[in-house]
């Protein structure tokens, strides 16, 4: 066992399919950066509202004004220069930050793709994705290699793979295969795509959407590890994910998917992509196939494999915290970000916030568009970290108007997966009782209902 | 491959595990689906209950232009009288379209133009001492329209001789005339969109996206309610978002008892838009009702009709004047709020999240 797990470590593969992988990702990001602008989400989502969710611990990161753009246009920089493989390892580790930064400026764009590219680009600052086909490797022919240990190449994998095999688990429960919800809710109403609008309003291809697409998820990881099943593996892996394009207002995701997983593919497929690319920009590529292989000095070797296996037991361990709370999991959401719990749930919420004034005992409502953007009040309304933190901003709020003695309470419901909404937070309780941690919240009120699974 | 068979074998045991829990309720029983057709539901919104509405109520505000007219032209008591009444079943009337803020309503902002209160009572003083304004200006959203008439037949004076003394001054029978004439030409640019292209527009769109006319009307018909029906006429008067009671932001403050008419009339037309039954009464066709049983969803349609009555029952302990109630006895107008609470959290999210359509939210991605 130990000396094959130092065989494999000592074990070298073409760097091809890592350069590749890398050009890949730069174009992918800046394109997601320019995208993103040309929508005009930065200012939509990060300059309009007045107020920011934050994740605990990080309530310092908010967003910097106009100085937001340009945190962007270092953002999209740093992705092409990640692209062409210039200045990496800085590059790389600017885009991590900043990309991270304006993830974590208000949790409420929270996705798990947005997720899965910063960790997915913290792993690559570990990695030597620019000692072929780069700048970085042209102009410096003593940091030019062609090949490179075969852990580098597998650690993208293994990333890409739990991506998709946690997904799958997620999607072993009762509601999405028994009850193929949310599918039926959602299905149905993309009644006017070509050729299969029909189909979406028949109830069995719900079913058949949600089974063939927990197998899917579970299955992909190793079909496109297999050899023989690779290129049938990576059909699918383009069928799945135009399906979830058409379907959903998904973004870049699915390209980015796809083109991930060409890793996958054997060297020579990498090979081949690059002799095009060079055919194409006139780049004389014969000049980093120089046969000469990445080998680590001892205590680098030691430092880089030690982060990257504690990244992956992190990983691994990470999205199964839920089983630390009482309760289900969809009805709490307590351990539910980070898990790579992908379209899960049909979950919607309605929270009417009431100010009292503990001295008078005068009471209003809130008028949560006084405060929140719409879609801020639409994930707020059935996130109980989120109705938590903006009790606890209307009370600074109300007291800056002279209300002294401030109470908060919240009358919400929330309506998860076709079942009738019902009341979500305990009514009577005072908000400002409790601060954000991360133990199990008491104040939501039990989901009386059952849904089985993983 | 070991691995995968495994997970099969997991797969098959947690099926069959679970298999017992599911009672039913996934299947609709129909044995055959077929799909709802959202084009009939528009054609009938379209042709049975909004261009029908619109209709009746531009022949509605051409009366009240006319009778404006003669008063202004002879302003006696006599002809106050018939067009204050010719005000009131006007300002009924509109509730039954004030709820379709689209197309060319949206486009030239016709309901705030048309509704928007509490009056700017001294400005519209002003402008009609001065006798120069210009109610095409956006600015000028609070001076006019039925709050504005409102104030003109019942506010100005203690008394109908006072009032009718008024109008022997020319700037104040200007001003009568403009309002009520602006009343009805901009009734009339709406009425003629859906008499003209805008119905065929609004029928052809069945797209599923946002821009699509159910997911419009849906968003539009919800905020109506939240916004005008719920805040509007029970929420801003009773106080709940200040805690302070505010007679003033009664909707038809000065004529007094037509506050809750307007109010009855508003829930029964938005209750019939949910049913969809035809303007004239005579027949229901496709609506959110059937939409609602056609996904499985008759216990939620259901629930919305029950809330409604319950709603309107509530409704009977309200005095005719609500601006009486609110200086009187507050806490009814509270148990309305409380009542038009749950139908909102039945439209707006039960309902919402059952028809798979979004409320206007920021168009982002989802994962």
């Amino acid at each position: 066992m130990r000396s094959s797990i130092r065989k494999y470590f000592d074990s070298y593969t073409e760097a091809a399919p890592l350069a590749v992988f890398r050009i890949g990702f730069g174009i992918m990001m800046l394109a997601s950066v320019i995208r993103f602008w040309l929508n005009g989400w930065i200012k939509k989502l990060y300059l309009t509202p007045k107020f920011h969710f934050s994740y605990y611990g990080f309530e310092w990161v908010k967003p910097l004004g106009d100085f937001t753009y340009l945190l962007f246009v270092i953002c999209g920089v740093s992705a092409f220069f990640v692209a062409i493989g210039y200045k990496y390892r800085i590059a790389i580790i600017t885009f991590f930050l900043s990309f991270t930064y304006i993830e974590l400026m208000d949790k409420t764009t929270y996705l798990n793709h947005y997720y899965f590219i910063s960790i997915l680009s913290f792993l690559m600052i570990f990695l030597p994705a620019s000692i072929y086909y780069s700048v970085d490797a042209w102009k410096n022919t003593e940091q030019s290699f062609q090949r490179i240990p075969r852990w580098c190449i597998d650690s993208i994998k293994l990333m890409l793979g739990i991506v998709y095999f946690y997904a799958g688990l997620a999607k072993i429960n009762s509601d999405w295969l028994l009850r193929a919800m949310p599918l039926k809710i959602w299905l149905p109403s993309k009644y006017d795509i070509p050729l299969l609008g029909d189909l979406m309003q028949q109830e069995w291809m719900a079913f058949a959407f949600s089974w063939s697409g927990m197998l899917y998820d579970l299955l992909i990881p190793f079909l496109l590890l297999w050899r023989r099943t690779r290129l049938f593996a990576f059909a699918m892996v383009i069928i799945f994910h135009v399906m979830t394009r058409v379907l959903f207002p998904i973004g870049m995701f699915p390209y980015i998917m796809i083109v991930s997983a060409l890793i996958f593919f054997s060297p020579e497929v990498h090979h081949k992509i690059l002799k095009k690319i060079s055919s194409w920009l006139r780049i004389r590529k014969e000049k980093f196939d120089n046969n000469l292989s990445l080998i680590y000095k001892p205590i680098k070797r030691k430092s880089l494999t030690s982060i990257v296996v504690g990244f992956f037991i992190i990983q691994i361990l990470f999205p199964w915290r839920y089983l630390l709370y009482p309760g289900e999991l969809f009805w709490t959401e307590e351990g539910f970000r980070f898990s790579w719990r992908v379209m899960l749930m049909e979950k919607a919420g309605y929270a009417e916030f009431k100010v009292v004034d503990a001295d008078t005992g005068k009471r209003f409502y809130v008028n949560n568009s006084d405060f929140l953007t719409p879609f801020q009040e639409k994930q707020m309304s059935f996130q109980p970290d989120f109705i938590l933190e903006y009790a606890h901003f209307l009370a600074d709020h109300f007291r800056k108007d002279g209300h002294e003695n401030v109470e908060v309470y919240v009358e919400s419901y929330v309506g998860l997966n076709g079942r009738k909404s019902v009341p979500y937070i305990s009514p009577d309780v005072n908000l400002l009782n409790f601060a954000d941690t991360f133990k199990h919240k008491t104040f939501i009120l039990p989901f009386n209902d059952e849904i089985k699974g993983l | 491959m070991i691995r995968i068979s495994k997970i099969l074998l997991i797969a098959t045991l947690i099926f069959t595990a679970c298999s017992t829990e599911d009672d039913g309720s996934a299947v609709d029983g129909k044995g055959e689906t077929t799909s709802f057709d959202r084009g009939a539901m528009l054609e009938n919104w379209a042709d049975n209950i909004i261009v029908p509405a619109f209709s009746n109520f531009k022949s509605s505000t051409q009366q009240l232009e006319d009778l404006t007219l003669a008063f202004t032209a002879d302003p006696t008591e006599e002809n106050l009288l018939a067009l204050r009444s010719q005000f009131e079943s006007s300002y009924i009337d509109f509730q039954t379209v004030a709820m379709f803020d689209l197309g060319k309503a949206e486009e030239i902002n016709y309901r705030r133009f048309m509704n928007t209160y509490p009056l700017a009572a001294s400005e519209v003083d002003d402008k009609i001492a001065s006798g120069s304004y210009n109610l095409q200006l956006p600015s000028s959203f609070k001076e006019q329209g039925f709050p504005a008439l409102d104030y003109l037949l019942y506010g100005i004076g203690e008394t109908n001789a006072e009032i009718v003394g008024k109008y022997s001054s020319e700037n104040y029978r200007n001003y009568l005339l403009d309002v009520s004439k602006r009343i009805n030409a901009l009734t009339a640019e709406v009425n003629a969109s859906w008499q003209g292209d805008y119905r065929e527009t609004f029928v052809a769109n069945t797209s599923s996206s946002s821009t699509g006319s159910v997911d419009k009307l849906t968003n539009k018909y919800i905020m109506y309610f939240e916004a005008f029906l719920r805040s509007g006429k029970i929420g801003f008067p009773s106080g709940v978002f200040t805690g302070t009671p505010s007679p003033i932001n009664v909707e038809a403050y000065y004529s007094n008892d037509l506050s809750k008419e307007l109010y009855m009339k508003a829930l029964e037309s938005y209750l019939d838009f949910f049913i969809g039954r035809s303007f004239n009464g005579g027949q229901t066709g496709k609506s959110f009702k059937q939409y609602l049983e056609f996904l499985d969803r008759e216990d939620l349609a259901t629930d919305i009709i029950n809330q409604f009555d319950v709603i309107m029952t509530q409704a009977t302990n309200l005095n005719t004047s609500l601006k009486n109630q609110v200086e009187t006895n507050n806490t009814v107008m509270l148990a309305a709020y409380d009542e038009l609470q749950k139908a909102v959290v039945l439209l707006k999210l039960d309902m919402v999240q059952a028809l798979s359509i979004s409320i206007n939210y920021v168009d982002s991605d989802g994962d």
